[in-house]
Order: C-alpha cells, then structure tokens, then sequence
C-alpha cells in the first residue's frame, strides 16, 4: 500500500557564457587573493548546465506536471537567451552590481523561473564546471543560522 | 559535540541502485480531439509511438545491519528491479503492455509512480525513499512519500 507521492520533474537547459569574479569595492590584491584566477580582467567562460525542477499535481488529462511545451519557452526566454554566449558581468542588468559567482547566477535564476505560471519551482541547480554545482530551492536564512 | 549518528547508530544511509529499460509509447488522451492531442502532446502524439532509453535509479533508506553493514543486499534489489520493472517495461510498450499504465498518460511522472507503487511493498529491509526515472540525459522524474518531507 503506497500513501500519497510527491512527483517532481526536471529539465536540463544548457548556455555557454563568460564572467569575471571582480568585487570594485576590493584592492586589486584582494580580488587576487580572494577570486585568484576567476578575476582576470578579461573575464573567462564556462558551459554551464541548468536544472530546473517543478512540482505539483499531475494533471490526469495529461499526466504531467509540466506540460515541456510550456516550460521549455520559459526558460528560454527567461534565462538561455539571456545569459547564452553573453558577458554575465555587462550583458545581465543584474550583475552590474553583484559579483556572478555560481552562487549568485543560481539566485539569479531561481528569481527568473519562479513566475512560471504552471507549477511550482521547486530547485535549481547549475553546475559551472563538472566538479561545481550549485543549488537553490528558495530556501532563506542560511548566514542568520549559522553562529556568530 | 558529536552529531547523532555518525558514528554508526542511527545513522540514516541511502541507497541506490541503477537500471536501464528501453521502451516504446505516444501521449493521447481519447477525450481530446486529434486537433488538441496534437497541440497538447506534439510529437509525443504520433499514433505509431517512439521509444526512449529509461534511467532508472531506485534509492532505499535505512540504518545498516550492525551484523552485514548493509541497509539491504544490492543484488536484492537488483534481482526485484529487474522482476516488477525489467520484466514488465523492458521493450514493450507502455501504451498496451503495462498493466499498471492502463488509463493512464504514460509521462515521466506516471511512469515514477507507478514504479513506486509496484516497488515500495516489495522492499524488505530499508525503506523505499525515491524513484527517479530519466526519459533522456535531460528529462527526469522524481517521485518520493508526500509524507516524508524529502524533498522530490
């Protein structure tokens, strides 16, 4: 006997896009020691891959969460078109005035996707490289938590 | 101050077991209309069916058996995967052949619950704690208990 499910679907996006890890309020020397190679001035790149994870009732008439021809477009618009072979730090509005670390692209995304009107965002996970990935689930209050 | 657990009592261990099927299906729903099963489905509404190579990964949660150190036998679990899934979704066609999927649309998501629901009676040690079936390297399902707060 199986109580109630929970069902979630993901989908994997892919965009190619180059940053540079560079805080003006820091000296050069500690932009250095902090983001070491990521600071270079001519910025580098990455392929990032996006998983986007939605949740919710299965429609019966369709047997999804999700319908991918709704989805897909989303996402596209909402973050591969404008984040694909761009310069994060100049080309994204947002990341004028914070550093586009992983960390901070995730975020970014996760602001972007929650208006998806059909379901419910549940994650998102980037991964930058494929030893670094990044996750968020809208969740708040890590730094509050943690002791002085 | 050492967390509960980590030193072996208590400590809650998933594990998880991988299999692959291949199988053949199409989306339509006999109340829409060919217009709105095409509109709705697209491609995935072809009459004549398409065919995916299925992920399977099944993860059982539990505390190992202080006397194997195991939360349960993998070949086990191999040996159930392969007799209520293998068996029954390996090249057949989900539309016709599974039983499990009569009525139903047979998505990713479906596809998830209804492995569940054969699966999660059949776990003898451990506990059944999610099912996430890949469509493609860029497609999944993740099903797990609405009650166990995991996250899906």
């Amino acid at each position: 006997m199986s109580g109630a499910l929970k069902l979630s679907l993901t989908r994997r996006y892919r965009f190619a896009a180059s940053h540079r890890l560079h805080q003006p309020n820091f000296s050069a020397s500690e932009n250095e020691r902090i983001y070491g190679k990521c600071s270079n001035p001519y910025g580098h790149g990455h392929n990032y891959s996006l998983e986007v994870t939605v949740s919710g009732a299965v429609n019966p008439a369709t047997g999804m969460i999700a319908n991918l021809g709704e989805l897909d477009p989303f996402v596209e618009r909402e973050v591969v078109e404008a984040f694909d072979h761009k310069y994060l730090n100049e080309e994204v509005t947002e990341f004028a005035s914070e550093v586009p670390t992983a960390e901070n692209i995730c975020r970014e995304i996760y602001r972007r996707l929650r208006k998806f009107p059909a379901a419910r965002l549940e994650r998102v996970r980037i991964e930058e490289t494929s030893k670094n990935s990044f996750e968020f689930d809208g969740e708040i209050g890590g730094r509050e938590q943690r002791a002085p | 101050m050492e967390r509960p657990g980590v030193r072996g009592e208590n400590a809650m261990i998933r594990v998880t077991r991988k299999m692959e099927f291949s199988a053949a299906h199409f989306y339509h729903n006999p109340n829409f209309s060919e217009e709105e099963n095409r509109r709705v489905f697209g491609k995935c509404s072809n009459p004549h069916g398409h065919g995916h190579n299925y992920v399977l990964e099944v993860t059982v949660a539990g505390e190992p058996d202080p006397a194997t150190g195991m939360v349960l036998d993998l070949k086990e679990l191999k040996d159930i995967m392969q007799r209520e899934i293998g068996e029954r979704m390996d090249h057949r066609h989900l539309n016709y052949e599974v039983q499990e999927l009569t009525g139903l649309i047979p998505t990713c998501e479906n596809i998830a619950a209804a492995i569940w629901r054969l699966l999660e009676p059949k776990i003898g040690a451990g506990k059944l704690d999610r099912v996430r079936l890949y469509e493609s390297p860029d497609l999944f399902a993740d099903c797990t208990a609405a009650s166990s707060g995991g996250k899906a």
